[in-house]
């Protein structure tokens, strides 16, 4: 089997750093590589994970199950939810022998609220959670890439309500703000809604506000021959205009999903009724592989690289001499202690003061105390004193009056005494009379 | 008829049918899918042909748009033909023959390690084949610690994949010059293994995938193959070295039968050349001898073509899977926990605290 050699020139290209091309004079078997890698993948399942964002009731779910051909579960939500919620559902398709494990995220509640200016932060947060997930995988020191599942989302459809004018400023908005972070397909939902002649130029509207607005909406990747010619026709081709219906009619001999109006029936897989064949063919059958490795080597990486710089680390310091996640992670963890230490000493040095305060008030008051301990004696002793001098002389008094007492006393006996000698005298007078 | 060898049919592995056409029209046909049920998740039974088997093709394609790398190293002591067994596995000159060295060249005094690099293509995919080749292993008189500038190399390599990764702005396609597969060349003494050859794989085995050979096997006899053969089997056992594929990282009873077939036939006894000699009208690599013609592709000779096979046909994936998924791993766990580390290339002089990112 003669090999195919390519041109000299392209081999030296492919070189590289200094490694000369070295032509094979035989066959070697290495050209099953890709067959080997593929069989890997192929056992080990392959996962895709879409978002679809629009206002509710258009069509979000039945595309979906158009889309892939089944009737996933769930029932329309209603209109009155308070805030933008995302559910998500994982399906396990299989299809010969290819395993994919499909999540469908779904905006519950986009554009119902009357304020409208948060509704686009829920969806973000989630992207930027399940990059969240994957880069703390990513950083653990026991880790298990190869197994990890990925929810990391890959394609987001964003579904344009069919005016006929224009988007909707909510609409720019939000693709404004997630298309740093996704993979944005834009899609005119309901487009049966819609006639030809104004289809055209609502999409080139679209566009037109698109571009200016300077929204980064994913393009078909035409670097690869084979796909490229087919992927920029249909770059000319977005927004998609698609109908969804999960219904068949018959159609002539055939069973074909359809939407049946009095007036005509929309078949959803003819071209010339809508892109919906279009659709499938650039997310699924074309572009799968090519949306999954732009999430990871571009939206993934901006946002690590966004996060990391964030969490304080650089790749080189001004000497050029190349840091390490590790290193930079020691820094700032001596700098983290440096600083803990510190508030520790702040608040032990805080702490003291507040007892040396409390201590000087307590002693204020023991003074103060001692004081009116002080004083209060001092009163008690003059009051003392006062009731003694009061005391003595009332003592005085009872003894002067006591004297006086006896002497009283005395003076009466004598007296008595002095009449009763009188009295004798008396008689004896008396007598001596007679 | 300029063939140089008839062409060999390739084993095709199991590979889905392409859809041929990019896109059907209207009226899709409706394939029966064989399997419409799911796992633990929620299933969902699949009414129509979808497409999305076509991502492997998609996968395939980006896949031979970017090239491979591939590093295989050569172990063994001078004079066994690795260079020429290199040469012969990859159909190019790909390894400087040291018999190509004039006399007067030194004996490297310590293991030198050598790593040359080429691009090889085949059926549109390209190959950029680095052969990192170590002369003067086990060539000294005092062969102490000769495999530690192995190990060193070895290690230095994860530690450049390591640092790439943990950059902030990282490549796209992170330069991989990690070694996928070491050929250890064992001497056909027919006897047993050297102790250089036990110590050798045992303190590298756990690092990187060891697929031993037995090298200039035409000097042995069928039966002192075979004798010898299972002598090193028994011996690798004993001493618990696992040689690649590991008994521990098979995946599923098939690649555990696959493999066990193969361990049952390790280390295979090789012979190389790239001398081509007319046998039976057909022009063959092979190495000629007064007693006959040691045909290199005969699977009668020599096991040169079950290596390849194995080698190159059907595990180069997993090789290189086996060494990012589970031997950097390892070396990026451990290098992440370090106390002090062993690592003599570590030149940022990290502290011994743990680190958990």
């Amino acid at each position: 089997m003669p090999e195919r050699t390519m041109a000299a020139t392209e081999i030296a290209r492919q070189a590289g750093e200094g490694a000369r091309a070295v032509p094979l004079s035989g066959h070697v078997g290495f050209d099953s590589m890709p067959d080997q890698l593929v069989n890997k993948s192929v056992n080990h399942g392959f996962c895709f994970n879409i978002l679809c964002v629009g206002e509710t009731g258009l069509g979000k779910s039945t595309l979906m199950d158009t889309l892939f051909n089944t009737k996933f579960e769930g029932e329309p939500t209603q209109h009155n939810q308070p805030g933008v919620q995302l559910k998500s559902n994982t399906y396990e398709l299989q299809e010969s022998n290819v395993r994919l494990k499909l999540t469908m995220v779904n905006t519950v509640g986009f554009g119902d609220q009357i304020n409208k200016e948060d509704s686009y932060k829920s969806i973000v947060e989630f992207i930027d959670a399940q990059f969240e997930a994957y880069l703390q995988e990513e950083l653990k020191i026991k880790r298990t890439l190869h197994s990890y599942h990925d929810t990391r989302i890959h394609a987001c459809l964003y579904f344009i309500a069919p005016t006929g004018h224009s988007l909707k400023s909510l609409d720019l908005v939000t693709m404004k703000k997630l298309d740093s972070k996704v993979n944005i397909i834009p899609i005119i939902a309901k487009s049966d809604a819609i006639s030809k002649s104004e289809l055209a130029k609502f999409k080139i509207k679209i566009t037109s506000e698109l571009v200016s607005n300077g929204v980064q909406i994913y393009q078909f990747p035409t670097d690869d021959e084979t796909v490229a010619e087919i992927n920029s026709t249909m770059n000319g081709h977005l927004p998609f205009a698609v109908v969804g219906s999960t219904e068949e009619v018959k159609i002539g001999n055939k069973m074909v999903r359809a939407r049946q109006y009095p007036w005509g029936t929309v078949q959803v897989e003819n071209e010339n009724h809508c892109d919906f064949v279009k659709l499938r063919e650039m997310l699924i059958r074309v572009n799968m592989e090519d949306l999954r490795e732009q999430t990871h080597t571009r939206h993934y990486e901006l946002y690590r690289r966004c996060k990391l710089e964030e969490m304080g680390f650089k790749d080189t310091d001004p000497d050029s001499k190349p840091f390490s996640l590790q290193e930079t992670y020691e820094a700032k963890r001596n700098e983290f202690m440096g600083e803990l230490q510190k508030k520790e000493e702040e608040m032990r040095q805080m702490f003291v003061q507040r007892v040396k305060e409390k201590e000087a008030e307590l002693k204020e008051a023991e003074k103060e105390l001692h004081e009116k301990f002080d004083r209060l004696k001092k009163l008690h002793q003059d009051e003392k004193k006062k009731l003694e001098d009061k005391k003595k002389s009332l003592d005085d008094e009872l003894n002067g009056f006591k004297q006086k007492k006896t002497a009283a006393e005395l003076l009466q006996s004598q007296a008595q005494q002095a009449g009763s000698s009188a009295t004798l005298k008396k008689d004896k007078e008396r007598k001596n009379f007679f | 008829m300029s063939e140089i060898v008839p062409p060999e049919v390739r084993p095709k592995p199991v590979v889905p049918a392409k859809p041929s056409h990019v896109a059907p029209p209207s009226g899709a046909p409706f394939l029966p899918s064989p399997q419409g049920t799911g796992g633990e998740g929620r299933g969902s039974a699949l009414l129509g042909y979808i497409g999305i088997d076509t991502i492997i093709e998609q996968m395939r394609k980006k896949t031979m748009k970017t090239g491979f790398d591939f590093n295989i190293m050569v172990v063994g002591q001078s004079g066994l033909g690795k260079s020429t067994l290199v040469n012969t596995l990859f159909k190019s000159q790909v390894s400087r023959r040291s018999a190509s060295w004039s006399r007067d060249d030194k004996i490297p005094k310590t293991v030198e390690i050598k790593s040359v690099s080429h691009v090889i293509e085949e059926g549109g995919v390209k190959m950029k084949l680095t052969v990192v080749d170590t002369p003067g292993f086990g060539d000294q008189i005092n062969n102490d610690n000769c495999w530690a500038p192995i190990s060193k190399y070895i290690n230095e390599q994860y530690e450049k994949f390591l640092k790439e990764e943990v950059n902030i702005a990282r490549k796209k396609r992170i330069p991989d010059t990690r070694v996928h597969c070491c050929l250890y060349f064992i001497s056909p003494t027919g006897h047993s293994l050297r102790q250089l050859d036990i110590e050798f794989m045992k303190n590298l085995s756990r690092v990187v995938n060891i697929i031993p050979v037995i090298a200039k096997s035409d000097t042995l006899t069928l039966e002192e193959k075979i004798e010898f053969k299972q002598k090193v089997r028994k011996e690798l056992e004993v001493c618990g070295i696992e040689c690649y594929p590991q008994k521990e990282f098979d995946e599923d009873t098939e690649d555990k039968s696959d493999n066990d077939k193969i361990r049952e036939t390790m280390p295979f006894a090789v012979v190389g050349s790239d001398k081509e000699y007319q046998v039976n009208g057909k022009r063959v690599l092979g190495r000629k001898t007064a007693w006959g013609v040691v045909e290199v592709e005969n699977p009668n000779h020599c096991e040169f073509s079950l290596l390849r096979d194995f080698m190159i046909r059907s595990h180069l994936q997993d090789l290189k899977e086996v060494t990012h998924n589970i031997q950097y791993e390892t070396y990026r766990a451990r290098r992440l926990n370090d106390n002090g580390g062993l690592h003599p290339i570590n030149s940022s002089g990290h502290d011994t605290q743990e680190s958990n990112l």
